[in-house]
């Protein structure tokens, strides 16, 4: 792979980095921390909202969140063309039992 | 059948299964014994994380503290998933593309220094001594509640089922181990939580039963404890009690030691490559999400049970598990007015009953009143999950010494054969080590815990992050960096916790930040210290940068 494509296949990588962890900081410091008396004051069932984003629902997020990376990444390698299933890069000492 | 028998049962059938997976994978090289050859697939590596993460404090003591915190208890849920988010993004690709076998390894060779290597073993042994002594406690609690032997021989039995599997088995041993350790542990812990779920809400799934009505019509869970909270003299449940910044600092510093425990760290180097590491990283935080999400709705139901089951009730009429978990001392009663009945509320002077946290989930089916197996299934799921953590714990120290220590600092001369010797050794004087500090518990053992995810988030995490994402960071800079963070962090706690524990409030924190959260202002130190450095110093050789561009690209390149 030249430089330069490697350096995209870089710059995509961070991108979606950082906009996966601005959702990350959004939910959890935002909506379960900064502002979880306003949205308290939203229920929905048994529960008031801020107080549920705080103990279940961030979770959900961030399950979510770590899924969309693994797709966009290996989305990614394939554009970029790098097949790193072929367990090349790892020294080929390790197929023992 | 009674629930000893019972426990004897669980615990004679899933110790049986351990040492049977422990003979089935003998590690013959020290591949094997460090990164279990480094062929462990996704989904297997995933529940080998999740049991390796969730140790006896998740499964005994987290949602008893939830129970007691309420909304604040929040940090412990969000810190300790969030944290799975960084390593997921920040970490593990890239670790995994760089392709050795421990922490201080990537530390050592990116930051081209022996003296970085040696920071980061001297780190990675503290954190993992620490955490090592609590889980090793864990389990003798267990086993003098439920199997009524004696604390000393509890701790003993816990130590030589590690050893056996640990020294054996090395990480291929663990890993396995592991696996059949999460299928145990979830099941002990969702067994009941469903059960009482049913009971009080009619719902089967907790997560659901948690924002439901309760069967008895008194409207809903939340809603019912919030009322009980405010008619008690209680904190109100669904309401933050602590400052947000402090908790702001606490979720954020145990999201950061998350991602940079190292025992954590090592499980992503034993897939085949990059794009599994992504994956395990994935089915890990799904499988620690079953727990997590469970934990504060048993949270809610324990605490509410417990307040129906004992306040105003005749002191001569109390259930049988009260006066069993009286002789342990976690339940106090002490009848101030001398009416004979147990008052619970929340103001001191009238309250006459003290409830040790811990024992929420362990107390909690026999509370709720359920079959005697469920309660006894408990006792087996605390002990993988206390085990599961301890065995990952000291395969970091062992590895540190053998293989960062010895070889690769001191000794590069050994060959593979005593390396592994050595490292065997190792993991035989720490499991020895463990085994008396769970006897003979410091009694700080508690607070001490705050220590390894403070110095984790102030040393590791933002070395590490910057090694891959800062190429220009050098050898000076990230000395300087963790040795501020880790030196930083840990005289605050050290004030604090052990100097002058009065001044432990809000009041002399700084900017109200409790030692539980100074961890995030570490890191900061760590990353405003190693910038400024690395500005004024040279750059990394060459070489180096060529290793920083390769472990970004996740092939063969």
């Amino acid at each position: 792979m030249s430089d330069n494509s490697a350096q995209n296949y870089w710059k995509a990588n961070i991108k979606i980095v950082l906009s996966l962890l601005s959702i990350w900081f959004f939910i959890s410091f935002g909506c379960g921390i900064l502002f979880v008396d306003a949205l308290d004051n939203i229920r929905f069932g048994g529960f008031k909202l801020g107080f549920w984003i705080a103990q279940q629902g961030s979770i959900f997020v961030f399950v979510g969140l770590i899924f969309v990376y693994i797709h966009l990444m290996d989305k990614l390698d394939d554009k970029f063309k790098l097949e790193s299933s072929n367990a090349s890069d790892t020294d080929t000492g390790g197929d023992s039992e | 059948m009674s629930v000893q028998i019972w426990t004897y049962a669980f615990v004679f059938l899933t110790f049986g299964l351990y040492i049977g997976i422990a003979i089935w994978s003998r590690a013959s090289s020290t591949k094997e014994f460090y990164v279990a050859g480094g062929n462990v697939p996704p989904l297997a590596n995933g529940m080998a994380t999740a049991a390796d993460w969730m140790s006896a404090a998740s499964f005994i003591s987290m949602a008893g503290l939830i129970a007691f915190l309420g909304r604040d208890g929040a940090f412990y849920l969000m810190g300790w998933t969030g944290g799975y988010v960084l390593l997921a993004l920040l970490l593990a690709p890239y670790l995994r593309k760089f392709g050795k076998f421990t922490v201080p390894d990537f530390i050592g060779d990116r930051y081209y220094s022996r003296t970085a290597r040696l920071i980061a073993v001297f780190c990675a042994i503290v954190i993992s001594f620490v955490y090592v002594c609590g889980q090793m406690q864990g389990a003798g609690i267990v086993f003098s509640r439920f199997l009524e032997v004696d604390i000393t021989i509890g701790v003993i039995i816990g130590m030589a089922i590690v050893f056996f599997y640990a020294v054996m088995g090395g990480m291929k041993g663990i890993t396995y181990t592991q696996v059949a350790q999460y299928c145990v542990l979830i099941f002990a812990f969702m067994v009941p939580a469903i059960f009482i779920s049913i009971l009080m809400t009619g719902q089967l799934i907790p997560q659901i039963g948690f924002g439901s009505e309760l069967l008895d019509g008194s409207g809903f869970l939340l809603d019912r404890l919030d009322g009980l909270s405010a008619e008690l003299g209680f904190p109100t449940y669904t309401d933050g009690h602590r400052s947000t910044q402090d908790v702001f600092f606490i979720t954020a510093a145990l999201m950061f030691g998350t991602a940079g425990l190292p025992h954590v760290i090592i499980r992503f180097f034993t897939v085949p490559n990059v794009r599994d590491a992504r994956k395990s990283a994935g089915f890990a935080l799904i499988f620690i999400a079953i727990l997590y999400t469970t934990a504060p709705a048993v949270s809610a139901f324990a605490k509410t049970n417990l307040i129906n089951t004992v306040n105003n009730i005749e002191y001569t009429a109390v259930p049988e598990w009260f006066t069993k978990w009286e002789t342990t001392n976690l339940i106090v009663f002490d009848d101030k007015n001398s009416d004979g009945l147990i008052q619970y509320v929340g103001d001191p002077e009238i309250n006459e009953l003290q409830v040790n946290r811990d024992i929420m989930v362990l107390a909690n089916p026999e509370i709720a009143g359920l079959p005697n197996w469920v309660v006894a299934l408990v006792a087996a799921g605390a002990l993988a999950a206390a085990l599961s953590t301890a065995a990952g714990l000291l395969l970091v120290i062992s590895t540190s010494v053998a293989h960062d220590f010895l070889k690769r600092s001191f000794m590069p001369g050994i060959t593979e054969k005593q390396e592994l010797r050595y490292a065997r050794i190792s993991i035989f004087l720490a499991v020895l080590v463990a085994g008396y500090f769970g006897i003979n518990p410091p009694a700080y053992v508690a607070q001490v815990v705050a220590f390894a995810f403070g110095l984790a988030a102030a040393s590791f995490f933002p070395a590490i992050v910057m090694g891959i994402f800062y190429k220009r960071m050098n050898r000076q800079g990230a000395i300087a960096g963790m040795l501020a963070g880790f030196g930083f962090t840990a005289m605050y706690i050290i004030y604090f916790r052990f100097i002058n524990p009065a001044a432990d409030n809000t009041e002399n924190w700084w900017f109200g930040i409790s030692p539980e959260g100074i961890g995030t202002l570490g890191a900061m130190a760590n990353l405003a210290v190693a910038y400024t450095v690395a500005k004024f110093t040279p750059a990394p050789p060459l070489e180096v940068q060529k290793i920083v561009e390769r472990i970004r690209l996740p092939g063969d390149i």
